[in-house]
């Protein structure tokens, strides 16, 4: 798979941090994924440690819990032969906004070359990103965006259906407070994909159709067609009567099974984010399809996704001008 | 399917047809087929005589019309079967003209998962008299917080989503309600009245100064309405009002309905027949809630019943027991008993000419069944749910003589025209006047 660009003179990532998807060209996001398919094609047990990255430092800095982001990008930046160090930070135990840039300052000093960034506010990546002298990736920030996890969603998608113009895919779920889903919005619509959204009313944010997306209350209606239903996790204190009376009702209505997924496509793909709540979201066999489900390559994909963020913004000198994977 | 005791087919012949749902108001014959219509119309029977077979009701010129929907009762079963239960409130309803009715989810249990809903149709039933219906509580045990199983109860015949007597006071609560009832194209009901204004015990103004009773200003009931017109504006959602009582309230929905709103309302006939005046010596049988208002809010609220902007008017059943009404105005229970009262009352709008008979019987048959998401007409192949009544028939109330368990009605001794001959449901009748002469 081939990434032509414009002109030789320009670089094919020009960019010092990535905290979003939305302002990234085609080209740029075709490059990123062609540089992972690159990594993804390549048998780590074959070509162990790189040395592309070396003598670097990766700091994981993480206001929120995580552990497969975290240990995804902690193993991408060890695989480029980079030095990575976990910071975890107890968000509610600090008070934010001055802590935040304290704590900008203070690593700074140590004199990091990036830093993967998650908290629980959006924007706040960005406003630490302005404080630091280093790159920096956002690993989720609040509803806003979580570009790795579209750039490894896009991957898998690519590397099952061959492209990404002209697919249909449904993004269902708790819109509202998702990150994922709007990065994944913005990437799939700037590469020419149709994208739907599927939630109760409560859970879709207001004036979500201005992202270039089409709104649907009813799974039967919006996966009709489709190439890929993506699904969203729900967070339990949100299923108790105050977004969605109950959890029987929204898997009733709003899960992903086998009688809904008929609607889509015959070949129809679903994928997940995780952590998936199984019964909630979606139905545990379906989870397991090795047919239809992406959600194994996800995880697979997004070692590579991040070892293409790393090398795209830490060896700007090391770009190909074209990638074949 | 015809319960036992259907009669194969039956002709009413020699009546006034009255349709609200086509306009049709001519002398005619109507047929009904098991609990079918099967013909009507102002030729039916003109050149061939009714099948052989068939039963003839004469009704002898009185109006035959579509069933009254009734869209507000309390069934007080389960819970306080003492004031009523399903069979006595569907005895009530019969002999009122009404043969479908919607239950408030204020039982105990409240009305808030699918086994309540089944509860009430089982036991509708098993007394194969009325059509029983019911809503679903909008928010768990009626507290106003988290929201119903909407999608769930829709689905299990839910009528439409209410708190019943308790109005959402949180803005929040309500805006996610209609947000989401909007994937269910559900309705939302809504007695409007701000809480924290309505502590009261009537309406605030002169009478409750000089009774020393506690007021709720007529202010309560626009405040809350008008916050939930703008949250149906936000959202889309379909909503009604129950029990409009003030001028202003009337002039909120009126507004509404010119700019477009999926919004529809309903009143009581208390409200356009009483002021505040009935509460005259204390009298605990007119404290209802919205309370009985000025004669300037009880003109408007009639006016609004004539012009349609009051689209439906319910009996407000509330029965209550002598215990609950023998009490201190304060302390006493609210509500009044309705069913039997409904089209008797309601026909003082037709007779003091404020309306036509079939602009009236739009309100009490084909605009709630639209409201609710049902059907009502003379035409073939639909229920055979009628009423026959004389319009014109004068007596005089007497809650002695209601089939209801509770006789607490403000209109003891209030003189009324138009009486209900016959009553039928799914084509068999469930209520005649002769009958029930005669027994009692």
């Amino acid at each position: 798979m081939t990434a032509q660009h414009p002109s030789r003179e320009v670089s094919p990532f020009p960019h010092r941090h990535l905290l979003g998807i939305e302002g990234l060209s085609r080209e740029e996001i075709a490059f990123l994924l062609d540089l992972a398919d690159f990594y993804a094609a390549q048998d780590p047990r074959e070509h162990r440690l790189s040395s592309l990255l070396s003598g670097y430092t990766v700091i994981n800095l993480f206001f929120e819990n995580s552990t497969r982001t975290r240990t995804s990008f902690e193993l991408a930046a060890r695989r480029l032969g980079a030095e990575a160090i976990n910071m975890s930070v107890a968000s509610s135990s600090i008070k934010k906004g001055e802590t935040l840039i304290d704590t900008a300052t203070t690593l700074t000093a140590m004199r990091p070359d990036l830093l993967v960034v998650r908290h629980p506010d959006s924007g706040a990546v960005s406003l630490l990103s302005e404080k630091v002298d280093c790159s920096v990736i956002n690993g989720g920030d609040g509803s806003h965006e979580h570009p790795t996890q579209a750039l490894l969603d896009a991957l898998s998608i690519r590397r099952r259906k061959g492209r990404l113009a002209g697919l249909t895919v449904a993004i269902c779920g708790d819109v509202l407070h998702s990150r994922v889903a709007r990065s994944n919005i913005h990437l799939l619509t700037t590469m020419g994909a149709q994208v739907r959204v599927i939630a109760p009313p409560t859970l879709l944010p207001s004036k979500i159709e201005s992202l270039g997306v089409k709104a649907f209350h009813d799974m039967r209606a919006g996966l009709a067609e489709v190439d890929i239903v993506m699904m969203l996790r729900l967070q339990n204190e949100r299923m108790h009567g105050s977004y969605v009376p109950s959890v029987r009702e929204y898997f009733r209505f709003y899960g992903l099974d086998q009688e809904k997924l008929a609607f889509a496509k015959p070949d129809a793909l679903v994928m997940h984010p995780g952590p998936m709540n199984r019964g909630v979201e979606i139905d545990s066999e379906l989870a397991d399809d090795i047919d239809r489900s992406l959600i194994h390559t996800q995880v697979a994909m997004g070692v590579a996704v991040r070892m293409a963020c790393l090398h795209a913004l830490l060896r700007r000198d090391q770009l190909p001008r074209e990638v074949h994977a | 399917m015809p319960v036992a005791g259907t009669p194969k087919r039956v002709a009413y012949l020699n009546a006034r047809l009255l349709d609200p749902a086509t306009g049709l108001d001519a002398p005619g014959a109507l047929l009904t087929e098991e609990a079918v219509i099967a013909d009507v119309g102002p030729r039916l029977f003109n050149d061939a005589p009714p099948p052989p077979d068939a039963q003839i009701v004469d009704c002898a010129g009185a109006c035959l019309a579509p069933g009254l929907v009734d869209m507000r009762v309390q069934l007080r079963e389960p819970g306080q079967e003492h004031k009523e239960t399903i069979a006595s409130a569907s005895r009530a309803a019969a002999a009122g003209g009404i043969t479908s009715m919607v239950g408030l989810p204020n039982t105990d249990p409240v009305v808030d998962d699918v086994s309540g809903i089944e509860f009430v149709a089982r036991r509708a039933r098993e007394e194969k008299l009325v059509k029983v219906y019911s809503y679903a509580a909008l928010t768990r045990r009626l507290e106003g917080q988290e929201i119903t199983e909407i999608g769930l109860l829709h689905e299990y015949g839910a009528r439409g989503f209410t708190d019943g007597l308790k109005p959402v006071g949180n803005a929040q609560v309500m805006r996610r309600a209609l947000s989401y009832a909007t994937a269910f194209d559900t309705v939302i009901l809504q007695h409007p009245q701000e809480p924290t204004l309505s502590q009261g015990v009537m309406n605030g103004g002169e009478l409750a100064t000089r009774l020393g009773l506690a007021g709720i200003p007529p202010l309560a009931e626009v405040i809350l309405l008008e916050r939930d017109l703008r949250l149906v504006e936000m959202t889309g959602g379909r909503y009604h009002a129950s029990l409009i009582s003030t001028a202003e309230s009337v002039e909120a929905i009126r507004r509404a309905k010119a700019r477009g709103l999926p919004v529809t309302c309903d009143t009581a006939p208390h409200y356009f027949t009483l002021n505040e005046n009935a509460v005259g010596d204390y009298r605990t049988f007119a404290k209802v809630m919205p309370p009985l208002r000025s004669e300037s809010d009880r003109a408007a609220i009639a006016e609004a019943v004539a012009d349609g902007t009051i689209d439906a008017i319910c009996s407000d059943h509330a029965p209550q027991d002598q215990d609950a009404k023998r009490l201190p105005f304060a302390v006493a229970e609210w509500g009044m008993a309705g069913l039997e009262t409904l089209l008797p009352l309601s026909l003082a709008l037709v007779h003091q000419g404020r309306m036509s008979l079939l602009e009236l019987l739009k309100r009490l048959t084909v605009s709630p069944a639209t409201i609710l998401q049902g059907r009502s007409a003379l035409a073939p192949g639909l229920p055979a749910d009628l009423v026959i009544f004389d319009p014109d028939r004068v007596w005089v109330i007497d809650p002695d003589r209601f089939l209801s368990k509770s006789k607490n009605s403000a209109f003891d001794n209030h003189p009324v025209q138009g009486q209900v001959l016959r009553t039928v449901v799914d084509g068999r009748s469930i209520f005649t006047l002769a009958e029930a002469e005669e027994a009692g």
